[in-house]
């Protein structure tokens, strides 16, 4: 940990502040964003690649990942690219929640 | 007796360095941090797919109260990370004072960011929106949003706690720089999780 205070106290606080403001400008982009006329899944995209852009700045300069050793930066991304691209399975069956299983027609509901 | 000392024989190598040369603690937190960021994905997930699945999912969010308050919200929670990081230098040169004075100015910032997530619950709840209800139409958007937001605030109440502990036993002497530095890794983290919250179950249902 030695280590990593010496190079924690070597950054200085001007590349935090410019992180914090990229960050802020990011997050706005995303208001704007909001009110553009696009399509849902064009939206959602864009909305999702900002916010990687900023938890990317946060987790390697806030959270000083990037001072790491280079197997803790790995070990955490891999791992949680990993969690996280396994939970993408079911996106298939949200669409058959809409249209059914292709090939067949859904019954409307008894009421 | 030194750790060494402990290790059972024929796993010496592998007890000796701490993993990734980074203390246990530390390491603990962030196997901590990976495990959150799957709760909150598989929750952002599940959100997904009933938004997804679901015709006719309402967009109720207009700019003025609930949009201007995520926007309050958004650069709280972002500037309460830059004096999390003021603080954690303070700690570092050993200014005890200067760095629980950011300390309690990062969990005064939660604060405030509880406060307006509540006043904003309580208007949707006013409205008519609880987790089983929604006038809007499905009952499933009012059960997402609450239960996502919530999961998120009591996140950002339990890291008011944790730095207004650790930030008192640090100015006492009883807990060091490096404890302010993992505590502060938790309140970044849970600035991230709100980098997502705010996209996907604030921005995506604005109504135009």
């Amino acid at each position: 940990m030695a280590q990593n205070e010496e190079r924690v106290s070597r950054g200085g606080m001007g590349r935090y502040v410019v992180v914090y403001l990229a960050i802020l400008m990011l997050a706005g982009l995303q208001f704007v964003l909001a009110y553009q006329h696009v399509d849902g899944s064009q939206m959602f995209a864009r909305m999702l690649l900002i916010a990687v852009a900023e938890a990317g700045l946060a987790l390697m300069f806030f959270m000083h990942l990037w001072e790491e050793k280079r197997g803790l930066l790995l070990f955490v991304t891999v791992f949680t690219i990993f969690v996280i691209a396994a939970m993408q399975y079911g996106w298939p069956d949200s669409f058959r929640m809409l249209g059914g299983a292709p090939g067949t027609t859904i019954a409307p509901l008894a009421h | 007796m030194s750790q060494a000392d402990l290790t059972i024989p024929g796993h010496s190598a592998a007890m000796a360095e701490p993993a990734f040369s980074v203390p246990a603690k530390k390491m603990a937190m962030w196997l901590f941090i990976i495990a959150d960021t799957a709760t909150f994905a598989g929750c952002l997930v599940a959100y997904g797919f009933l938004r997804n699945g679901t015709p006719n999912w309402p967009t109720p969010f207009q700019f003025s109260p609930t949009v201007l308050n995520a926007m309050a919200m958004t650069f709280i929670l972002v500037s309460s990370s830059l004096t999390m990081l003021i603080a954690i230098r303070a700690a570092k040169a050993n200014d005890r004072s200067g760095a629980f004075l950011w300390t309690m100015i990062t969990a005064a910032g939660g604060i405030v960011f509880a406060v307006l997530h509540l006043r904003e619950w309580l208007g949707m709840i006013d409205e008519g929106a609880t987790l089983f209800h929604n006038p809007w139409g499905t009952p499933l958007f009012g059960a997402s949003f609450f239960s996502i937001t919530g999961l998120h605030l009591m996140h950002v109440l339990g890291g008011v706690v944790a730095l207004m502990a650790v930030g008192i036993r640090y100015k006492g002497g009883r807990y060091q720089a490096d404890d302010l530095e993992i505590t502060g890794l938790y309140w970044h983290f849970v600035d991230l999780v709100w980098m997502f919250v705010v996209p996907f179950v604030y921005l995506l249902n604005v109504g135009h």
